[in-house]
This record gives C-alpha cells, structure tokens and sequence, in this order.
C-alpha cells in the first residue's frame, strides 16, 4: 500500500482561496504598523492650530507656541479669569510672480485658540514676547492661588 | 497682499525626520516646511525652523547636496513643570538634492523670527539663454 503523506504546510486549501493568505499577511503588517508609529499616548492635543505646550512654576504659568514667521502685530492675546486666547493671522507674502514652485510646504491662514488654565491667573500682568519664532506668554498665578508654605507650630 | 485670505490653519504634528545616520546626541528631529521656487537668476529656500537661533544653523552644500541642521535649545526654564504638552522640540535636519549648478560664493543666508531664508543664485552658464534660429 503506498501512503501519501502530504505536508502540513502544503497549500491545498490555499489554492482555492488565493488572496486568503495575503489578506492574513496585510492584516497582522496594519496592526504591527499600527503599534508602532502609534503616537505618545501623554500628548493631550486638542486639534487646534497653534500647537502649545503649557508649563509652571511656582510663581506663574508659561504657554509656548511655535509661529515662526509671524511678527509682534500679527497677533492678538486676551487674558481673563483663567483663560488666555490667542488669535491671528500668518501671512504668506507673495514671491516674485514669475517664480516657479518647486515644493510648497508652509501654509499661512487664521487661527483663534482658547486655553483655560488651572488656576486664576492676574490678567494685568501677562507678558508675551516672541524670540526665533517660539511665542513665550508668562501669566503670574492669582495670589490665591500661589502655593503656600505652612509652617507647623510645635508647643 | 498675500494669497492666504481667510483659509483657517490647521494644528499638525511636526513631522519626523528619517536621518541616514543615526545621531551621536539623543532627541527628536525633525523635518523643517519648506517652500523652494526658482527664478530665472536664482533659487530661494523658505524654511520654517522655529527656535532656531542664527549660530546653531549650519548650512552645507557640497557636491549638489544641500544640508540644513539646525539645533534648538528647549525654551523651557530649569524648574518649570509640564501642564501639558501638545508639540515637542528638537533638531530640525533635511537634505535636498540640487540639480542646477550653483554659484557657492554668492549664496545668502537669513535667519528672522524662526524662518531661513536661503538664496541659492544660478552660475552664469545656467541661466537660460534665449536662443535665436538663424534663417537663411
């Protein structure tokens, strides 16, 4: 009697569904690729141009954005209670019009964005300036709501 | 005048660079937007490198490849803390081949506000000649 073994990696079902294995083979390279250019999961981003990053200090609390470009008049920051909005317009000038475009990458447009801080911030005293394109705003916390030093009293 | 009148910006993550070489210091880098247009005497480069301040920017060009690095010191002081953080910094890198013949002496570099400015102006022997058919 002659036996047939046939190996078990032996494609005979595979020859009657030809795009199965590969439908197999997209499927685990979109999740492999899916886990790894995943992006950082502490970025809280909220969508809204202009990107900022928001730090503090015990004193005041500091909202950086990245204009490059824009210029001082450009802009326009209001401060209330505990919120601070940024609007503007980046403009692109026009080049020379008989230039041809090789790439195109920067864009110009409006933007308006409103972030609420934790705390009350004293609106009075917010100070902005931009160096090398970064746009640094300094909001001092409200008095009430600078961290206090309690000294404990031993009798 | 400009050709942007009332589109809204869109925010974007920065895009990260793919270097050929890995980097000998740790950190992020990135690709810098750039606009190039070409006239008939010279080539401009608009790069937005925010952070950038002028004496970190190294730019090269060498065998037709143009390379721009520039490193950015974090803005952020010594005892602040993150709130929150939606962009990160880091070096800004990018490499572009050139294909017309560039005169290396009369190359112009600016750095205002976080963009360079680069001119780049075409050798004589490159800039197009009108060429007149003679007829007989």
């Amino acid at each position: 009697m002659l036996l047939l073994r046939r190996p078990n990696y032996w494609p005979a079902a595979g020859w009657r569904e030809p795009f199965e294995e590969l439908e197999r083979m997209k499927r685990q390279m979109d999740l492999m690729s899916a886990r790894l250019f995943r992006a950082p999961s502490d970025e809280a981003a909220a969508g809204v141009f202009p990107m900022m990053n928001v730090t503090e200090d015990g004193d005041n609390y500091y909202v950086r954005a990245e204009l490059p470009g824009m210029k001082a008049d450009e802009l326009a920051i209001t401060a209330t209670g505990n919120s601070i909005s940024i609007s503007g317009e980046r403009k692109l000038a026009v080049e020379d019009e008989k230039a041809q475009y090789h790439r195109r990458e920067r864009e110009g447009g409006k933007f308006n964005r409103i972030v609420s801080l934790p705390t009350q911030i004293e609106t009075e005293k917010v100070t902005a300036r931009c160096t090398d394109g970064i746009l640094t705003v300094t909001l001092p916390k409200a008095e009430a709501a600078k961290p206090k030093r309690i000294t404990v009293n031993f009798s | 005048m400009t050709d942007t009148e009332s589109k809204a910006l869109q925010a974007k993550d920065k895009t990260e660079a793919v270097t050929p070489a890995e980097q000998t210091r740790p950190g992020l880098v990135f690709t810098p937007a750039v606009d190039i247009f070409e006239t008939e005497k010279e080539i401009t480069l608009l790069a937005d490198m925010p952070g950038v301040k002028g004496e970190d920017l190294v730019i090269d060009l060498h065998e037709n490849v143009l390379t721009l690095d520039g490193s950015v010191k974090p803005p952020e002081g010594p005892n602040e803390a993150d709130v929150f953080r939606e962009f990160r910094t880091g070096k800004y890198y990018r490499q572009f081949t050139l294909s017309e013949i560039i005169d290396q002496g009369e190359i112009k570099a600016g750095l205002q506000d976080g963009v360079l400015r680069l001119k780049l102006p075409k050798v004589k022997a490159a800039t197009p000649r009108r060429i007149t058919v003679q007829t007989q």
